[in-house]
């Protein structure tokens, strides 16, 4: 096929046209919308920079942002950590190896708005009956604070996407020879040091994807936060993604929510591409 | 010597799964409960099976229309999908120029786009030429969709050799013929994960069907789980009965072809 020819562009056509009108045209407008006074149905004037200028002095968009980053910090060190433990664990020639991956992985398959449900309900109700068999204070009024709403929302991510990160590195680990392994053991190299420096560089490739995926989904995350926390108490456990939607729907500042979605896209592309480069770095120097 | 390092670990194995496993136990036991009883105590059994819970919850939610919805949406989404990202890449992939390597950088750039940000104008374009219905739904699901699954294709077009198209075209056959006889049965594998990535996502998918097709009759399985969830009540007792019965379908099926469901979600994300 020649870029001249018909097929080519037929073959493409569809796609491209889908792209265009649910992707590349209403990113556009909306870069454009965040410069006016759009209010969802018309524009009157422009507004330069004012939405810009105005996110940097906005406590609510500000807080969600604070806490948008601490929840996916602990969020994909805690993930990636039980992930790779999890993936050692299955590959270890268990007799059970088979059923515990399909367990683990099993919460992937179902939407965050349903796990968020029923964490909701473990977290208020089974972790309070809990708490008062056994006399444990501190499992009682769980999402009812921000830091236990903060916890909730890290222990169901990490819970629903630990058995996916698992799924990746196993990919990787079932990739090593055995005789790497078996010639390092004869070396003399025990356990730790098999896996320090010989099973954890091979993994590498693994962190990066890992980390990419986990990064980009805790940052983004809505789903959860809508059904675990709403938002509370107080906005408190409010995400940035929930935060543009309240601006949007919720006080119907259209202009104003476009522009922090803008700023939110060039806050997740930054951090990807910071984070592939460093990644991509580091597997090369080990 | 193995052996014994081994029986550690697969209590250990045996114990973390229990532990994943826990919030579904509770569900479902509660879900059998009366609303009296979830109120009493979250952790015993149920006193007596019953199941009117479910009878309920089966009723309010409308659930074989709700399920039906879910499903025409989803299976005519991915096949649409398959359909024209793998013909989409396999263009980009057979024809090389600047433009293919440009189009295809776009397509893979962005999947960086969170959702929120195109999400308003998104939404102002289609209400104004009333595609605010299921056809726009299907539609904006091969926009988003596509990036991911063009890019998972054209992968594994590279390592399909050319060889193969031009034989093809040797014996007569044309551009449709080559790809959906000689190509297309090659690309199965693929074929396989980027189904089972999409039909998760857009089976789950709450926030933009929320947006566009949330009317009477017209919800997905997603959408309806709000149902029990009052400003200021929450009747647990028929909320997880309705969560289970939303899950049921996928455990089902998971228990069928978990093993296509995680080689697939596994060479989905290692590509």
């Amino acid at each position: 096929m020649r870029i001249r020819d018909l097929a080519y562009w037929l073959f493409l056509m569809p796609v491209l046209a889908a792209f265009i009108f649910v992707v590349v045209a209403p990113f556009l407008l909306g870069i454009f919308y965040s410069f006016t006074d759009w209010n969802g149905i018309e524009t009157k004037g422009f507004v330069g920079f004012d939405h810009y200028l105005a996110l940097f002095q906005d406590k609510r968009f500000l807080d969600s942002l604070w806490f948008t980053t601490k929840f996916s910090v602990v969020s994909v060190i805690l993930i990636n950590f039980i992930g790779l433990s999890l993936a050692l664990l299955v590959t270890a020639k268990l007799k059970t190896s088979k059923v515990l991956r399909t367990v683990f992985f099993m919460p992937n398959l179902i939407g965050g708005l349903i796990l968020g449900f029923i964490w909701q309900f473990i977290f208020t109700k089974a972790f309070a009956g809990f708490g008062a068999m056994f006399g444990i204070e501190s499992l009682q009024g769980w999402l009812s604070t921000s830091s236990t709403g903060f916890w909730g929302l890290v222990i169901v991510m990490s819970w629903q996407m630990s058995g996916y990160i698992m799924v990746i590195y196993i990919a990787y680990l079932e990739g090593i020879s055995k005789e790497l392994i078996e010639a390092a053991e004869m070396d003399g190299a025990n356990a730790f040091q098999r896996f320090r420096h010989v099973v954890f560089p091979l993994v590498a490739p693994a962190f990066t994807v890992s980390m990419f995926l986990t990064l980009s989904n805790s940052f983004k995350l809505y789903d959860q936060n809508l059904s675990l926390t709403g938002g509370g108490p107080y906005e408190s456990t409010q995400m940035v993604a929930m935060e543009i939607f309240n601006t949007a729907f919720g006080r119907y500042d259209m202009g104003y929510a476009q522009a922090k979605g803008v700023v939110f896209f060039v806050i997740v592309a930054v951090i990807a591409l910071v984070q592939v480069y460093i990644n991509k770095k580091r597997e090369v120097e080990m | 010597m193995r052996k014994k390092y081994l029986i550690p670990l697969e209590i250990l194995g045996i114990t973390l799964a229990i532990i994943w496993l826990t919030p579904f136990y509770l569900m479902i036991v509660n879900s059998l409960k009366t609303k009296r009883e979830i109120f009493e105590d979250t952790l015993k059994p149920p006193s007596s099976l019953t199941f009117d819970n479910y009878v309920q919850a089966f009723v309010e939610l409308d659930f074989l229309r709700t399920f039906a919805n879910s499903l025409i949406i989803t299976v005519i989404s991915v096949v649409i999908i398959i359909i024209f990202s793998s013909m989409a890449a396999y263009a980009l992939s057979r024809t090389k120029s600047r433009i293919s390597t440009i189009l295809l950088f776009v397509f893979i750039a962005a999947m960086l786009i969170p959702f929120q940000s195109v999400m308003l104008p998104l939404i102002t374009i289609f209400g104004k030429i009333e595609m605010l219905n299921r056809f726009g739904l299907i539609f904006m699901y091969l926009g988003f969709g596509a990036s991911l699954s063009i890019f998972l294709y054209h992968g594994a077009l590279s390592s399909i050799p050319r060889s193969l198209d031009e034989a093809a075209t040797i014996d007569g056959a044309n551009r449709f013929q080559i790809f959906w006889y000689v190509i297309f049965p090659i690309l199965k594998p693929i074929t396989v994960t980027v189904g089972i990535l999409n039909t998760i996502w857009i089976w789950n998918d709450y926030l933009l069907p929320s947006l566009v097709i949330n009317k009477q009759g017209m919800e997905t399985i997603p959408l309806k789980m709000f149902f029990f969830f009052g400003e200021y009540t929450k009747q647990w007792h028929l909320a997880l009965a309705g969560l289970t019965l939303a899950i049921i379908p996928v455990i089902v099926l998971y228990f069928f072809a978990q093993r296509e469901i995680i080689k697939g979600v596994s060479e989905g994300a290692v590509k």
